[in-house]
Formats: structure tokens, sequence, C-alpha cells
């Protein structure tokens, strides 16, 4: 044993079993033709009856299945199971996001070849959730009209690492006064490119342009 | 705020690696840190010490090392700092930039260890 420390190079992910696991699952989704799409948001923005809207509207031309994790209760997917789809909840306990583990436990016993899309909604959190890969192919991250404009730019992590910016409850747009340029402007600047759906569960203003890209993704990974 | 369970992914790396190498104490970790990671820096700093309590890297110092965020510039042709985290062109040529290339990082990058 030598006196003085040394230093050594290494080269190792913090979350390498995580990206592991989340590759993997990846695999395991494009070899069974099945589309997964992860939301993420804040607590009440509305992922809930969104995808409660998106699962009746697409279970009557496609297979769709439903993940859903909460730090407890099952009050989501009881929610979500009255469109009939096969809905599993997700408790975290204290866990404030959805890892690769959890994901991979919560599909065992479910034949991945019987669906078209599965969609996985993580806790309410715009902080944490940007960290873990869950194998999805599409991750939404959405803004209700009520949370205010700059939400983007206080939490631009989780916009440039989405795919797809989810503006809801926009039937509440001019009773809250909800800038649609700034908001607009706030999501490209911290994300350009990125595409902006615009949607109301309620009424479902908005819902048709997001099924159409739902089909052209499974067009692609079919 | 999850950055205790990264604490805890962070410390069981980090000794897989000392062990790999022959240490007998871990006195520094060195972490590369993006600000695309998702964690944040001073909160990870205060859960290292609680993490680290009662395994072998007790004691040790977490020593994090920044990793802007970098983009590909269409325009300039090449690697480029952004405007920042609210601002995602060039910082050059202010064109908006899609291609991120560095910023995500969250790894360890050396040991100071006695052997």
């Amino acid at each position: 044993m030598s006196a003085e420390p040394r230093m050594v190079e290494v080269r190792r992910k913090v979350l390498k079993q995580n990206d592991i696991l989340a590759g993997e699952l990846r695999q395991r989704f494009h070899r069974a033709g099945v589309c997964v799409v992860s939301l993420v948001s804040s607590p009440g923005s509305g992922k809930t009856a969104f995808l409660e809207k998106t699962l009746s509207l697409m279970r009557p031309t496609h297979r769709v299945a439903a993940l859903v994790g909460d730090l407890a209760t099952e009050n989501d997917a009881d929610r979500l199971r009255r469109s009939q789809a096969p809905v599993r909840q997700i408790v975290t306990g204290t866990v404030c996001h959805l890892e690769a583990e959890m994901v991979r436990k919560a599909l065992e016993g479910w034949n991945l070849e019987e669906l078209d899309f599965l969609f996985i909604e993580n806790v309410g959190n715009l902080v944490c959730p940007s960290s873990y890969d869950l194998g999805e192919e599409l991750r939404l991250v959405l803004l209700s009209v009520t949370e205010g404009e700059d939400k983007p730019l206080k939490y631009p992590t989780i916009f440039n690492t989405a795919d797809v910016a989810v503006i809801t409850k926009i039937d509440l747009a001019a009773a809250v006064e909800f800038d649609w340029t700034a908001a607009l402007a706030n999501i490209q600047a911290v994300r350009p490119g990125m595409t902006v759906l615009q949607v109301s569960a309620k009424t479902g203003e908005g819902l048709d342009r997001w099924q159409r890209l739902l089909e052209s993704r499974r067009t692609l990974s079919a | 705020m999850h950055e205790l369970s990264i604490a805890l992914s962070l410390i069981e790396a980090a000794g897989e690696e000392a062990e790999k190498h022959g240490a007998t104490a871990v006195r520094a970790v060195y972490l590369r840190l993006g600000p695309l990671s998702g964690v944040e820096k001073e909160a990870l700093l205060f859960s290292y010490g609680l993490a680290s309590e009662d395994t072998p890297l007790r004691g040790s110092q977490l020593i994090i090392e920044d990793s802007p965020v970098m983009v590909m510039c269409t325009v300039c042709g090449g690697r480029r700092p952004i405007r920042s985290l609210q601002c995602f062109c060039c910082a050059e040529c202010n064109t908006p930039a899609m291609d991120v290339v560095q910023g995500r990082e969250l790894e360890v990058v050396g040991l100071e260890i006695d052997q």
C-alpha cells in the first residue's frame, strides 16, 4: 500500500443500470411492434383526463393499454379502467418518478405482442422524470393553460428532453387569459422545432390531431 | 427531489469502480454533471454526505465538474454553447439549435484512491 493517493480515470454512467434496462425494454417494445408513449407533467395538469380520452378514442381501432405511476392510491388506474383498456397502477411509495425497473415489473404477465399502443403516465413531477429513460418511443410533456406560460422556461430540462408538448385544458384558456404567443415562444425557446398540440379533454378539441399523430407513429413502428 | 436516490446510485457505481481498481479507500469521487441530467448540483452534494455514511465511501469528497450544454450548430457548423437554458440557440450566431451534443452527463470520471 502506497502512502500517496492515486488518481484513476473511470468512465461510468451513474444511471447505467436504468439505461441498460431501458434499452432492453425499448428492444422488446420494438420487437413486439408496440408503440410506447410516456406522459410527464406537473401534478394536476390533466394527464389522466387526457389519457382517459386517448384510450377511449383509440380503443375501437387499436389495442391499447396503460401503466400509471403515482406516489399513492389506485385512483388514476380506476379512472382509466373505465375506458375498458387494460390498466396497471404503479404505486411508487416515496419515489417521485418512474424507473425502467418499475415499468419492467409492471409489465410482467402482459403479452406485448397483443398491443398496438402502451401509454405510461409518470408521477406528476416536472423535475425528476427527466433523468430516467423508460424505453419509451415518444415522451410527451403536458402543460395546462391554468399553469402559466412560463413553465417551459422554469423547467427547460423536461421540455428539452421531451418530443411533443401538449397544452391541455384549452377550453379554459380565455377564462385565465392564457397568453398563447408567449407560451408557444417559450416552448420553442427551450426546444426549437418541438411539435405542440393544443387539446381539451373536456370538449374533445384538438384530439383529432393527436390521434393522427399516434397513427402515424404506429405506421412507423409497425 | 430525487438527488438522494441519485447519490445512492452514484455511491454504488463509484464503489464498484474503486473495487475494480483495488482501492483500499476512496478519498474523492469526480463526477461530470450536465444541466440536462435533471440533477441539482447543490442537492446532490448535500445528499452525498448522507448517502455515503455506512458505506466504504464514507468521508470521501464529491467533486463535481460542470458539463455545460453544447449543441451542433447547423449554421456555424460546429459544437457551440447555447445562450442559456431558457434559449436553446447558438451563442455565436443565434440559430435555434435542436441537436444537443453535451449537457446530459451524469457520470463518474475519476477517483482518488489509496491502493
